[in-house]
């Protein structure tokens, strides 16, 4: 079991290798689509640590990147760059502290709603306080990072969410929420502290997303609230993780690769119809993909039960 | 005193759009968050009705709410349906329609944009001032309002004094006690969700004689809609009625003397103090 | 007498202007198996309910040795010690058996985790009589079965006192004498145990002690065989006055 687990593991150091290698082999449109799909490889699967085991459609995601973008743009002329990254964390979580502690404690239809439309309000405050306060609405992020660096620093995240979700999974957090997604009663009547256990995998999935917008701020060069609070992110993420599929840590990964190539194809050569193959991706997930491709995979290799049972083993 | 009667004028509209949605979740329980997109649809329909035809929008009512009527009625049928079939819990329903009924907002979104672009759209409909209590108004927002009342009220006359009315209460109470008298819930769900939709795309019709619209701006407005439904109680038709006259005051209020840009942040607060002091609604009981 | 482990004084709860438990009081000493008995809607799920914490009381006091426990959530009442099965059998149907009964005791009284809850918890599965059954898939287990599970899930939990609410319902007469006599061994082994039940046979053979409530109100208490013999009791049963 250690020893499968060990081989497991190099072999994973050397797939993530093998990609911290591509910057130096490729530039340009590529590059550019590489750090795409990492970044939605970051948010997604970010997204799968809470809304996986809970089933509650977070839209926060474009607040919490937002988030994570202004900490660069405030910090990164005063501190280094991977401090700016973590202090982006720390203020999505706390963002998500607050969110999570008005929300979590009532039934889901009022967290969605409420999430709806917490990047517009954001977007709305910032640029109030910033007209009213700075007296102008934008901010340069000055810094000479790369889109290499951007993909390194993403790769870097990328390994982190996974271990962090990893570790989860087989503590007695991980555990408290496959009873909670169970059954919430029962789990009430067996000690479980339903909504802190929710609040706290919001605040890490939300404090990663931050990160994430941290690490991709010096693409933007001049922030405004308009391009760091935008919304079509939030359901861009929800239709990827839940297209790969959210009852594996890595079911995410499947959807985002294919649909970041699409959705980036489209917004270059028709901008027009990105709502309308939203939709359509929504509705696909309902009506044909129910479990997402993952849950296909893990059907057609028939091995649904088994790994589930071994994964949760303490 | 202004400010409370334009938030007031305002409300009115509001309020027909919320008590579309609160018939749609509190009696179908669907949460349809493509309800602002019938809203939108309506406001196109009625400025085509009006400057292609020369038809009052007021006469245009006659012809939109009864195919908002049908075309919500074929969306739950056609959609809705087999999610509630299929759903083994309320929570998973809950799960597949909100994602269902996102896919149909960006949807007819997309499909709005593409016929009418990303311009705003109005047109000049009884676009007189209407002097009241000292301060002058727009009498189209006057007439809007009027018309909202009186198709608020003949809808409580239809749910207080029908039969047909008692039937879709007594489905948003309590569906499985509802079928125990004999009420055919599915057959009511599907009605209510029509109904809904007529009543959401009054809203509209009566929304696009005074207000400049667009075809990405259903998303803001159901949001709003949401908002308040939660604070009126849901299902509570006149918990939504009150809860939308004070939404569109406390709007007006944050627009003229704060910053126009914050009217969200306004339903925000409006939101946050609900859920954190009053979740089950401003009228309800205690939740069970 | 041994000392009280649970004392409840005037709890009431009312749903709207319904009042579904008035005014009941009563006692469990330490190691005793109460019967709480009554005519269906006589409020005995509700007052285990208001126990467990699955719903708040309106007013009264619940005292878990000593300290109260009234206003608690249901998952604190649970650290302190108290694990319940349900009217309707609730197994968590995502998880093997064996992760149900883990479940019972990682974050309640009991606080196992690791290597031990797993080897606990198959010691449970074997005790409640599922002894090389506890790998079977759920939805391959009969009823009794899963009501089993849940019995352990509720062991588990290292409860001082267990709540069962109409465990046996629904048993047929062969499994109704194996489970009788696993309730009667667990209370053997020293579990305080309070059973909501309709099967009076069971009743008579297992409670020392019953408590009788009709309309929300206690109306009887005392030695299980005087309880069921006072006419008051027989009239709430029978429905006459």
């Amino acid at each position: 079991m250690t020893r499968s687990v060990f081989i497991q593991l190099i072999l994973l150091a050397l797939v993530v290798l093998c990609f911290a290698a591509l910057p130096f082999m490729t530039e340009g449109f590529y590059l550019t689509l590489a750090v795409n799909i990492a970044l939605y490889v970051a948010l997604c699967t970010a997204w799968t640590l809470f809304s996986g085991p809970t089933h509650l459609v977070s839209l926060a995601t474009a607040a919490f990147f937002g988030v994570g973008i202004y900490a660069t743009a405030i910090g990164v002329e005063y501190l280094p760059f991977p401090v700016v990254i973590l202090l982006g964390g720390l203020a999505g979580a706390v963002f998500a502290a607050g969110v999570g502690a008005m929300t979590l404690r009532l039934s889901g239809v009022y967290f969605v709603i409420f999430t709806l439309g917490l990047a517009e309000l954001a977007r709305q405050l910032v640029t109030y306080f910033q007209t009213k306060i700075f007296g102008s609405i934008g901010l340069f992020v000055l810094t000479d990072h790369s889109e290499g660096d951007l993909f390194h620093y993403l790769l870097a995240l990328i390994v982190v969410i996974f271990v962090t979700g990893w570790l989860i999974g087989r503590s007695r957090l991980g555990f408290a929420m496959r009873v909670i997604g169970n059954d919430e009663l029962v789990a009430r009547h067996f000690g479980i502290e339903v909504a802190r256990s929710k609040i706290i995998l919001f605040v890490i999935s939300g404090a990663f997303i931050a990160m994430a917008g941290a690490i991709m701020a010096p693409r933007y060069a001049y922030v405004e609230p308009a391009s760091a609070f935008n919304s079509t992110m939030s359901f861009l993420v929800v239709i990827m993780a839940l297209l790969g599929g959210t009852r594996r840590l890595w079911g995410p990964l499947v959807g985002v690769v294919p649909f970041t190539i699409i959705a980036d194809l489209i917004s270059a050569y028709f901008p027009e119809h990105i709502n309308i193959i939203i939709g359509l991706g929504f509705l696909l997930i309902v009506y044909l993909l129910k479990d997402g491709v993952s849950g296909i995979l893990l059907k057609a290799l028939g091995s649904n039960r088994l790994t589930r049972a071994q994964g949760a083993k303490p | 005193m202004t400010i409370l009667v334009t938030g007031i004028l305002l409300g009115g509209t509001y309020a027909l759009i919320a008590l579309g949605l609160t018939l749609q979740y509190g009696v179908a329980r669907i949460m349809n968050l493509s309800n602002g997109e019938t809203l939108v649809a309506a406001c196109f329909a009625a400025w085509l009705l009006f400057t292609a035809g020369g038809i009052n929008p007021l006469w245009g009512l006659l012809i939109i709410a009864p195919l908002g009527f049908i075309a919500n009625g074929a969306i739950y049928l056609g959609l809705l349906r087999p999610l509630v079939r299929r759903a083994s819990s309320q929570g998973m329903l809950e799960v597949d329609s909100i994602l269902a009924t996102f896919g149909l907002l960006f949807l007819f979104q997309g499909l709005m944009h593409l016929a009418f672009g990303g311009a705003y759209f109005n047109y000049q409909f009884l676009a007189v001032p209407f002097d009241f209590l000292g301060g002058s108004y727009a009498l189209n927002r006057v007439t809007a309002f009027f018309a909202a009342v009186i198709i608020a009220l003949a809808l409580y006359l239809f749910l207080y004094r029908t039969r047909i009315g008692t039937a879709v209460r007594a489905v948003a109470v309590d569906p499985d006690a509802a079928r125990l008298v004999a009420i055919d819930v599915g057959r009511i769900a599907a009605f209510a969700f029509a109904l809904g939709g007529a009543i959401t795309a009054s809203g509209g019709v009566l929304l696009s004689t005074f207000y400049t619209f667009n075809a990405s701006m259903g998303a803001v407005f159901v949001m709003k809609a949401l908002i308040i439904v939660i604070m009126g109680g849901v299902g509570d038709v006149r918990g939504a009625a009150i809860a939308a006259l004070i939404l569109g005051v406390m709007e007006t209020l944050v627009a003229s003397l704060i910053d126009p840009g914050l009217t969200l942040a306004a339903t925000y607060g409006l939101f946050i103090v609900i859920l954190l002091f009053r979740p089950q609604g401003l009228f309800g009981g205690a939740k069970g | 007498m041994t000392r009280p482990i649970l004392q409840i004084e005037g709890l009431r709860k009312v749903f709207g202007g319904l009042v579904a438990v008035n005014d009941v009081s009563f006692s469990v000493a330490e190691g005793e198996l109460l019967g709480l008995i009554g005519p269906n809607g006589s409020g005995k799920t509700t007052t285990m309910n208001l126990i467990s914490g699955a719903l708040p009381a309106t007013a009264g006091t619940i005292r878990l040795d000593g300290s109260p426990i009234t206003g608690l959530t249901a998952a604190a009442i649970s650290r302190a010690g108290v694990a319940r099965t349900f009217q309707l059998v609730r197994i968590l149907p995502g998880m093997s058996a064996v992760e149900n009964v883990i479940a019972g005791g990682v974050y309640s009284r009991a606080g196992r985790w690791g290597p031990e809850a797993e080897t606990r918890a198959r010691e449970l599965l074997a005790r409640v009589g599922m002894e090389g059954r506890s790998d079977l898939p759920l939805s391959a287990m009969t009823y009794i079965d899963q009501k089993r599970v849940e019995l352990a899930r509720a062991l588990a939990a290292d409860p001082r006192l267990l709540l069962l609410d109409e465990w046996l319902a629904g048993l047929n007469p062969a499994e109704l004498q194996m489970a009788i006599s696993l309730i009667r061994s667990i209370h053997a082994e020293g579990m305080t145990i309070i059973m909501v039940e309709h099967v009076m046979d069971a009743i008579r053979s297992l409670c020392g002690r019953c408590v009788v409530m009709n309309s929300g109100v206690r109306i009887g208490e005392g030695a299980t065989a005087d309880v069921l013999a006072d006419p008051q009791v027989m009239a709430a049963y029978l429905g006459e006055d």
